[in-house]
């Protein structure tokens, strides 16, 4: 499914600096019933963000309203264990585009760059940097450039640059999705298909 | 040039490469739920396109299905519209359907090596992180989104980065009641849950080579535990003797031209590893979990670590902690528990059956306990009939259940309630993993079986040195 553009991202960040938050945190598995793409910005961190009643945790970030923003900064090891692409769509329906950490788990990190969030890692140095300035002011900016690969504290001036493969990259700048890309090569695969027995 | 068995089944898959970009690397087996197919499958109708090659994908309905009464229909509607998607969209493609009550339903990584269609040297992806599994088979497989889901229906190929390569090497003896459950827990305690993330793990050494294939299907089934994308053990006559003359696997000659390919799939002798790193089989014990991770696991006769000794963020150990009402410094040895899930596609097989029956054999199940046994599939359910394991467990007070992923992500009614402890076979003790508010100790089903018979955490040696007495 093609997905909006991402081109220079501004905004404010909701830290949550927990490591290895994983992807039944993000989002419990009996929220994974529908047969179709929508609504599950609701259930992002269901758990973490509701009691069983349904009422709001008020300490969790989330339901903090004097944090907001586009971008989500995690801690290390962030989206690890189950392979839900689930997760991602809660991460993009709830309003987050970029996600920020020292290290992702794999397959979330995959799951996000092809449904159109950015997953940028940072060295640990640099997201203890975001944390604190979030925490000295909540108001603090974050600019993420990705024809640049820089991401930069506005307040402080801090910058650090991170890494996308060029493929992908191009493929976020312009709103591209891997099927695009494989339809278009469908004669290589067929004919490789021709070759490789069941 | 040498190579590593990974790089064998990666590069002969590898329909194109693209610089400073992704591979395109052709599946040659595709195995979809109920769970993360919808979408993938609307993806297609909104593009107007069918599935490519649907004689090269299989569907079964597992992760939201009832383990008790089968046959009627499924109450939560929720599920049943997603478990009717399914079955439509099978039909629709022509892709085959072993749904809710056919003789070849049960967890979807089970009843791949069971009918064989998994087999060495393939590419094998499932929308489910425990896709890995299959590398017991010497087979690339590995766990997929719902985007590439919708790539591998309608073109059969998926875009990855080659990840890199590590080397696992456990040598010598296992130690009594060590079980490949606990081999997993242990190596993922050293390596932490991030700890083979980018890397594809090669299972090599003694430890390995002499276990049974459910066993290395259990170690392979772990690898995503530690953030590896997935895990593989070369073939060899263990395995070759058991994929031979199940359904799917080449049969004539089709079975001699396999095996020859089958036979150059190992680690060439100075093939190069990213990362190797070496134990030694009697370093470990049955191993239990503490914490709110599979890495978070330690020998079941030590002490939860304290804080101050924890390779990273002690606010996040805390936490764990404080979810699972532990204390640091405590034994978990005597722990009570108050339920005990056998099943999943990490422990769902026979022979996970075979060791629960061997410590409950004789003895009965602790009153304070809820036990859910629930089968991987029917095969395996008709196993424990066939070899009389259902008599010991009925007789010991246990009940099984109809085949599904069960209480190991609580999608169906089959949920641990907020608080309570279960000592699981499974795969996660992610808080909430088993139900909201549950919290998990994931073990053996040595480890279980002890549980269940005596209500709390117990070193299952011990039952098993009473016995050697008698």
């Amino acid at each position: 499914m093609a997905y909006d553009k991402f081109n220079i991202l501004k905004s404010t960040a909701v830290p949550m600096p927990i490591e290895n938050v994983d992807t039944d945190q993000i989002i419990p598995a009996r929220f994974l019933k529908a047969t179709e793409r929508k609504g599950f910005g609701d259930n992002l961190f269901r758990d973490w963000r509701y009691n069983s009643d349904g009422t709001p945790k008020e300490n969790f970030v989330l339901n903090n309203p004097i944090y907001s923003g586009k971008i989500l900064v995690g801690g290390k090891n962030f989206g690890s264990g189950s392979s839900r692409e689930h997760a991602a769509w809660a991460v993009y329906d709830y309003g987050f585009r970029c996600v920020v950490s020292s290290f992702f788990a794999d397959i979330f990190r995959g799951n996000c760059l092809n449904i159109g969030v950015l997953p940028v890692q940072v060295s640990p140095a640099f997201l203890d940097k975001i944390f604190t300035a979030i925490e000295a002011d909540p108001n603090t900016e974050l600019e993420v450039n990705l024809p640049e690969q820089k991401i930069t504290i506005l307040a402080t001036g801090e910058s650090e640059s991170f890494e996308i493969n060029e493929y992908k990259k191009q493929n976020m700048l312009n709103g591209f999705d891997d099927i695009d890309y494989l339809l278009n090569i469908k004669n290589n695969i067929e004919e490789f298909a021709g070759n490789t027995p069941l | 040039m040498s190579k590593t068995l990974f790089d064998k089944v990666w590069d002969s898959h590898v329909v194109k490469h693209i610089e400073n970009g992704p591979d395109v690397l052709f599946i040659d087996r595709h195995l979809v739920h109920e769970v993360t197919s919808p979408v993938a499958f609307l993806g297609l109708k909104n593009r107007g396109i069918k599935v490519l090659y649907p004689e090269r994908t299989f569907a079964t309905a597992d992760h939201n299905t009832p383990t008790r009464n089968q046959h009627l229909p499924v109450k939560d509607p929720l599920s049943a519209n997603q478990l009717k998607a399914l079955e439509e969209n099978a039909n629709a493609h022509n892709i085959p359907y072993w749904g809710l009550g056919h003789k070849k339903n049960g967890i979807v990584h089970v009843i791949g090596p069971e009918n064989g269609i998994t087999v060495p040297g393939a590419t094998i992806v499932c929308g489910d992180s425990h896709t890995s599994t299959h590398g017991a088979f010497g087979a690339i497989a590995f766990g997929i989104g719902t985007s590439e889901v919708e790539m591998v229906l309608s073109t059969q190929c998926i875009m990855q980065p080659k990840p890199k390569r590590m080397r696992i090497n456990v040598n010598g003896e296992l130690n009594k009641a060590v079980t490949p459950k606990d081999v997993a827990l242990f190596i993922i305690s050293q390596l932490t849950t991030s700890g083979a993330t980018g890397y594809f793990v090669e299972y090599a050494g003694d430890v390995f080579t002499n276990m049974s294939m459910e066993g290395r299907m259990t170690v392979c089934n772990l690898s995503i535990e530690m953030g590896a994308r997935g895990g593989m053990i070369a073939p060899d006559e263990t395995t070759f003797d058991y994929i031979k003359g199940r359904e799917y696997t080449p049969k004539g000659s089709d079975w001699d031209t396999a095996m020859e390919y089958w036979e150059t799939l190992y680690s060439d002798e100075d093939a190069v590893f990213d990362k190797e790193l070496t134990f030694e089989a009697n370093e470990i014990e049955p191993m239990i979990t503490f914490g709110t991770n599979p890495g978070m696991g330690m020998a079941i006769s030590n002490n939860i670590p304290l804080a101050e000794s924890i390779d990273g963020a002690v606010a996040t150990f805390k936490k764990s902690l404080e979810y699972m009402d532990y204390n640091e410094g405590e034994a978990m040895v005597g722990k009570p528990i108050d339920f005990v899930f056998l099943g999943s596609c990490t422990n769902g097989r026979i022979e996970d059956f075979r060791a629960f029956a061997s410590i409950v054999k004789g003895r009965k199940k602790a009153d304070n306990v809820t036990a859910w046994l629930v089968p991987g599939s029917h095969k395996v359910e008709e196993a424990i009939k066939e070899e009389g394991i259902l008599d010991i467990l009925e007789e010991a007070g246990f009940e099984l259940r109809e085949p599904g992923c069960s209480a190991c992500l609580a999608m169906n009614d089959d949920k641990i309630p907020a608080g309570k402890y279960a000592v699981s076979t499974s795969n996660r003790n992610f808080e909430g993993r088993q139900g909201p508010g549950a919290r998990t100790l994931l073990a053996s089903p040595l480890v279980a079986a002890a549980a269940a018979v005596t209500g709390k955490v117990t070193d299952p040696r011990e039952l098993m040195q009473e016995e050697a007495l008698v």
